[in-house]
């Protein structure tokens, strides 16, 4: 007998893990689940493996001081060997796993692997995917550069929304009165120590409920499951159509999972490591914090919730959204599986698709926010002002000045929070472009302090030259009775006398 | 092969009512081992918390006075960014232990200390001196000069900070990040009836 299987009968029959290994491994699934369909879960697992390798890695060098953190970073990013790369692997992994266990969950869903006997499973998945996300954001604090620094502020000044105590709760999440250090180790501790545990030890429950419950057969129109058959009939297909899960349906997971870890890596390598952006020094106001991609759809819905309802919304909807995630298997926990006979929940899937998606896409360029520094960074095109008088030109630099082209665009540059002002002569007259300017309104601030009179003037001057060549500017029919003491030429006062 | 059938625990024994006062008698101190331990555990467990809770402290105690500098250094009629280091910091915050706010000289004495928080989410307002607003990158809040919601998601004005000026100097009462919960203002003023200065009440 050679050395090294004596060796392992030395061990197996001390651990005597071998029975169970192998029970496990041939345990018969039924033939139609080994489905490129079915490798997302087992990739997410994989992916959760390598970051906790990268994390290990990452934390031979991080500082997580908030003095030091930053540069830190730099000496990862600049002077170590790979540090950058590994970087890269963290972060790209951490974009890959939020997205695999987004995936992973619809497929669970269209597929209704969350019925009866598996609710459990799902009940878990959905904390998993809290956890992923809350990983996500606490990774993103750990980065602690301005968009986190900043980042931390919208979520203290959110958590200070909550009635009574929101401002003990914001001391509890600073881990004092400011965000310094001592918040950015509780994140630290959240990051690596209890999410990551709480993770592993959910995800390993997880996966040993898909063992011993069976992975969910392809859904056929028409089987229903019922509470009094379902187990029975899954054992019969899972024996009769069924086959070993190793090696059967475990190489398509085990060929996804290697794809997966190899796109990582090509992501690291081309696009390199994510941030850090500038220092997380607070007195360094010129900035425009943002976050991460996976939670800009809450950047966008915080812009655009009404005043009036904002708190409640923050404070209730995520509460709604995960206490129907989790009900979901209690209330369609029976039924069609097949998404040929779940209309509702194939319309649910592609309306929050495309709902994230759009929330997502508008908080790539923030329509909503001003372009800081719009008005000293695009001059007015030269053609705005070619064959101008000197008012209007006047007007022009106004327009410059007072950055106006910080909200609203000119040529196609500037900002987007107001509307563009390429036609604006078209659309208001003369008097409502002054009134506009002076008292604000519809979501502008009222310029009548800032501005003189005769700035006033010169603005609307030019604002009145914003209009096709083809088309006139709007004017007010009343203008005439007004002018009545200086008539326009070749229209008697008379005519317009009533 | 396997121990545990030689343990003496196993042994067997011919005569029922012995075993099962034996049962009863090693569940019950089973059960006394789980209450002692769940004692164990509350009682060194129950001070833990108010280690995490530690950082919670009452309103205003992480304020105090901060010398923002010479009232000479601010201009009338000027808003400008003044920075200071917080009162409650440790060397290993490193530059987050600073802050940053905006001191606006009205005329004489007569000062506004804003916090550079966006009373929407916290995100660093910006001021123009040519338009007079403060604007937020975040989610678009504007504010005017005086600290006055313009435009956009907040549901007030800027935060301002209490202020006295002593020996020529500008003195705030600060210490803790400004949001909704708590207002950087110790002491809320009551607001002046239309068209008059002075309060309604008081």
């Amino acid at each position: 007998m050679p050395w090294y299987k004596q060796a392992y009968d030395w061990v197996e029959r001390r651990v005597q893990l071998e029975g169970f290994v192998k029970e496990s491994a041939e345990h018969p699934v039924p033939r139609k689940t080994a489905s490129w369909w079915y490798v997302f879960g087992s990739a997410s697992f994989v992916l959760l493996l390598l970051q906790i390798v990268t994390g290990i890695l990452l934390a031979l060098v991080y500082v997580p001081s908030a003095g030091s953190a930053w540069d830190s970073l730099q000496v990862l990013n600049h002077q170590l060997p790979l540090g950058w790369f590994l970087r890269g692997m963290h972060g790209w992994g951490s974009n890959f796993m939020v997205a695999i266990v987004l995936i992973h969950m619809t497929q669970v869903f269209l597929f209704g692997a969350y019925k009866f006997p598996r609710e459990l499973t799902w009940i878990l998945g959905v904390f998993l995917l809290l956890m992923t996300l809350g990983m996500a954001f606490t990774g993103q604090v750990l980065r602690f550069d301005q968009d986190s620094y900043w980042g931390l502020g919208i979520g203290a000044s959110i958590v200070s929304r909550v009635p009574f105590v929101g401002r003990e709760l914001v001391q509890f999440m600073l881990g004092g009165p400011i965000i310094a250090g001592a918040t950015l180790t509780r994140f630290f501790t959240l990051h690596v120590f209890v999410i990551p545990a709480t993770m592993l030890a959910f995800a390993s429950l997880h996966t040993w409920l898909v063992l011993k419950l069976g992975i969910n057969e392809w859904p056929t129109p028409g089987r229903i499951v019922k509470r009094a058959t379902y187990i029975q009939e899954y054992n019969e297909l899972a024996h009769k159509d069924g086959m070993a899960f190793v090696p059967g349906a475990v190489w398509k997971d085990a060929m996804f999972a290697a794809g997966i870890v190899l796109a990582v890596a090509i992501c690291a390598l081309l696009f390199g490591p994510i941030g850090p952006t500038g220092v997380p020094d607070p007195t360094i106001v010129q900035t425009a914090p943002k976050p991460d991609y996976f939670f800009l759809w809450i950047y966008t819905a915080l812009a655009f919730l009404p005043p009036s309802i904002e708190t409640p919304v923050i404070l209730i909807a995520p509460v709604i959204g995960v206490g129907i995630m989790l009900a979901l298997p209690f209330v369609a926990g029976l039924g069609e599986k097949s998404w040929h006979r779940r209309p509702v929940a194939v319309i649910l899937v592609v309306v929050l698709a495309v709902g994230f998606a759009t929330l997502t896409h508008l908080g790539t360029y923030v329509p909503w926010s001003p372009q800081m520094d719009g008005w000293s960074a695009d001059p007015v095109p030269v053609h705005f002002v070619d064959g101008t008088t000197p008012l209007e030109r006047q007007g022009a630099i106004v327009f410059q000045a007072k950055q106006c082209r910080n909200c609203h665009q000119v040529g196609g540059l500037g900002g987007r929070r107001g509307p563009s002002l390429d036609y604006v002569a078209t659309r208001l007259t003369e008097d409502q472009l002054v009134r506009q300017v002076t008292q604000g309104g519809g979501n502008m601030p009222a310029y009548g302090k800032t501005l003189s009179p005769a700035q006033v003037t010169a603005l609307v001057a030019f604002l009145e030259t914003l209009h096709p060549a083809h088309e006139p500017i709007a004017i007010d029919a009343s203008r005439h009775v007004a002018d009545t003491n200086n008539p326009a030429p070749k229209e008697p006062v008379e005519a317009i006398r009533p | 092969m396997n121990p545990g059938q030689n343990a003496p625990g196993a042994s067997s024994h011919s005569a029922e009512t012995p075993i099962k006062a034996l049962e009863s008698r090693r569940s019950f101190l089973f059960k006394v081992s789980i209450a002692i331990n769940a004692l164990v555990a509350a009682a060194v467990a129950t001070p833990v918390i108010g280690y995490l809770l530690g950082p919670i402290r009452r309103k205003g105690a992480y304020n105090s006075w901060i010398a923002l500098g010479p009232v000479s250094d601010y201009h009338e009629g000027e808003t400008v960014l003044a920075t200071y280091r917080n009162p409650d910091t440790n060397q290993w915050d490193g530059d987050t232990g600073k802050v940053a706010c905006y001191v606006r000289r009205e005329a004489g004495n007569t000062f506004t200390v804003f916090a550079v928080n966006c009373a929407h989410l916290g995100c660093p307002v910006r001021w123009f001196p040519q338009s007079e607003l403060f604007m937020c990158p975040c989610h678009g809040g504007v504010y005017y000069s005086n600290g006055d919601r313009a435009a956009g998601p907040p549901e007030r004005g800027l935060f301002t900070y209490d202020y006295h000026v002593t020996g020529g100097k500008l003195m705030i009462n600060a210490g803790q990040m400004p949001t909704l919960a708590n207002e950087a203002k110790l002491v809320k003023g009551i607001l002046p009836c239309p068209g008059t200065s002075k309060p309604t009440i008081g």
